[in-house]
């Protein structure tokens, strides 16, 4: 576990020195002081707005910093041959593969968690400019905990994107990994349609196939409860542990796939 | 104990999508290499040189044959730990400087802290980075990124160093360092494994020589026994003697005057110098040297490459 922790911490380090992500941060700020004027220009919706857009930047930027950087983890390694000196050291591909899945769950962390302060500092404003008949119009406070359940489930949906993408990663070229994982995503949030496919075909074949897809695909809808935390609707406790486990199952299935492809890998 | 031991090993790939057509990059290659030996692997380009160090690292899997390093299996764990490697025109991460490359390298064999500080900074003097150890590898040359690929292999203190073409991007003055520290390598007992095309590097360094041609062993053994009987003539060089005696003397031999009263005859192998050298001595001439004139490795080399024996079909 000492060697995974030390490739993750090399895959921050590169991550970190990568212009791209800086970007990428500097946008998601941009992002979130808008929400506040999007805020204003919707009276009495403000807050509301304000949650939406926050947990949709959060959610879709840590989306493309899982699928840009998760693409090219392992493809580029091969591509400028560093990998050459690394699988020389001694350093098994499994170990390789998971260092190289937590050094971006590591840098997925770190930039989640400065977009969620950035998030809650736009929230504190708002609370503190609100008087208290405001405050009682809405639907759940500002600072609202329940947020913190629905930013731990986006995390948990970009750990399974992460996953998907480095998959990808091990036999495709950037490009055919960013259309794969993109596609998994759209795909993973009607997920729950196939399952209830039954309900609008007739044809048993079809039904079959619609269930295989159902459980093969990744499910992404499990991890979304933004609407339900925005609007101060309750999100039991069952649901997101099994929305997690499910998470965690479907992150093992992908890792020890991609392990088991990049162990027969010959490095040309 | 071997430091290596080839058996039958092969490599073939498939080339072509809709039509794949099977290519054989290393065809039952067998040797064995001496603990403490330099061995040098010697072949053009696409002789299967960097296909058999890939084969030992592991980067690729065998289609038959076996490897074994330092008696364990090649790409095990442990012989990891034990061996360095070089990979041909290598790439690290251009965001780290060679220390931190360094200092990385050394964790991944569990060597932190100030010792790995200790082992980056003095494998970087040792292959003449030190100055420029907290530049960024961005911005090297590609001589200087070959020795930090040096130093990187050596970062572990190995017992078997392999180095894929050692020789490549640097100038003169590298090459005359790289060629130093293999020799200080052998000197500390460590096994040099390299490949080249540079066959004055082999013939300086190594004990042994294997060459390769389109992936299969053409030749191997020491470099003076497989010059040894490639002597085609002597080159004699006598002086205080006269063009008319030499003329008389050496007849049919090609005479080079090399001075007013010094000459030097390319003397054909028919004849026997021991006696040639007596007449010259009788007429008053003195011998400055006698040296039987032999193929060098790169007349060997050319030689066996052009006509590898004949491969079997895949």
């Amino acid at each position: 576990m000492r060697l995974v922790g030390r490739l993750a911490v090399g895959v921050f380090k590169e991550s970190v020195r990568d212009r791209v992500l800086y970007g990428l941060v500097i946008f998601a700020a941009v992002l979130m002081a808008a929400t506040y004027l999007l805020g204003q220009l919707t009276a009495g919706q403000d807050i509301k707005i304000i949650k939406d857009l926050g947990l949709a930047s959060i959610s879709t930027l840590g989306l493309f910093m899982a699928v840009f950087v998760g693409i090219g983890l392992v493809w580029r390694e091969v591509e400028r041959r560093s990998i050459y000196n690394l699988l020389s050291k001694p350093v098994t591909r499994e170990q390789f593969i998971l260092g190289k899945y937590a050094g971006l769950v590591l840098t997925l962390a770190v930039n989640v968690a400065a977009m969620t302060a950035a998030f809650y500092l736009v929230l504190a404003y708002m609370n503190w400019n609100a008087d208290d008949i405001m405050r009682r119009s809405w639907p759940a406070p500002a600072l609202d905990p329940a947020l913190m359940i629905a930013i731990g489930l986006i995390g948990v949906e970009l750990l399974v994107v992460t996953a998907v993408a480095l998959f990808f990663s091990t036999f495709s070229s950037p490009f055919l990994s960013a259309v794969l994982t993109l596609a998994l995503w759209v795909v993973g949030h009607f997920n729950d349609d196939l399952k209830h496919f039954d309900a609008v075909v007739d044809s048993r074949p079809a039904v079959w196939v619609a269930r295989a897809l159902y459980y093969l695909l990744p499910d992404l809808s499990a991890f979304d409860v933004k609407s339900q935390v925005v609007h101060g609707l309750p999100v039991p406790a069952a649901a997101v542990a099994l929305a997690v486990g499910y998470g965690a199952v479907y992150i093992a299935f992908l890792l020890v796939a991609a392990m088991l492809i990049f162990q027969r890998k010959d490095l040309q | 104990m071997s430091a290596i031991r080839l058996e039958e090993l092969t490599k073939r790939y498939t080339e072509g999508f809709w039509r794949p057509r099977p290519y054989t990059a290393l065809d039952r290659l067998s040797l064995t290499v001496e603990s403490g030996e330099v061995f040098g692997c010697l072949g053009p380009n696409g002789a299967g040189k960097t296909t058999t160090l890939k084969l030992l690292m592991a980067l690729v899997r065998p289609t038959s044959g076996q490897a074994e390093i330092l008696g364990l299996p090649a790409g095990s764990v442990e012989v990891r730990r034990r061996v360095g490697y070089l990979p041909e025109n290598p790439s690290f991460y251009d965001h780290l400087s060679a220390e931190e490359l360094l200092i990385y390298f050394a964790g991944l064999f569990g060597c932190t802290g100030a010792e790995a500080r200790r082992r980056a900074a003095a494998r970087l003097d040792e292959v003449g980075l030190g100055a420029e150890r907290r530049m960024p590898i961005r911005k090297y040359s590609k001589g200087m990124v070959q020795r930090v690929g040096i130093a990187q292999a050596l970062i572990n203190d190995p017992e078997l160093v392999f180095l894929d073409e050692p020789m490549s991007g640097l100038d003169p003055i590298g090459r005359r360092d790289v060629r130093a520290l293999i020799m200080r390598l052998r000197d500390r007992g460590c096994t040099v494994f390299f490949s080249s095309h540079v066959l004055a590097d082999a013939e300086a360094l190594c004990n042994r020589v294997a060459v390769l041609a389109k992936g299969r062993l053409v030749a191997e053994g020491r470099v003076s026994d497989l010059l040894a009987f490639r002597v085609h003539g002597w080159e004699l060089v006598v002086s205080r003697v006269s063009r008319e005696v030499v003329d008389q003397l050496a007849v049919g031999a090609r005479i080079t005057p090399i001075g007013p009263d010094r000459f030097a005859i390319d003397v054909p192998l028919a004849v026997a110098p021991e006696r040639l050298l007596q007449d010259f001595v009788a007429q008053g001439a003195s011998l400055v040297s006698l040296n039987p004139m032999r193929d060098t490795l790169e007349d060997f080399f050319v030689e066996s490459v052009a006509a590898p024996p004949a491969r079997p079909e895949a």
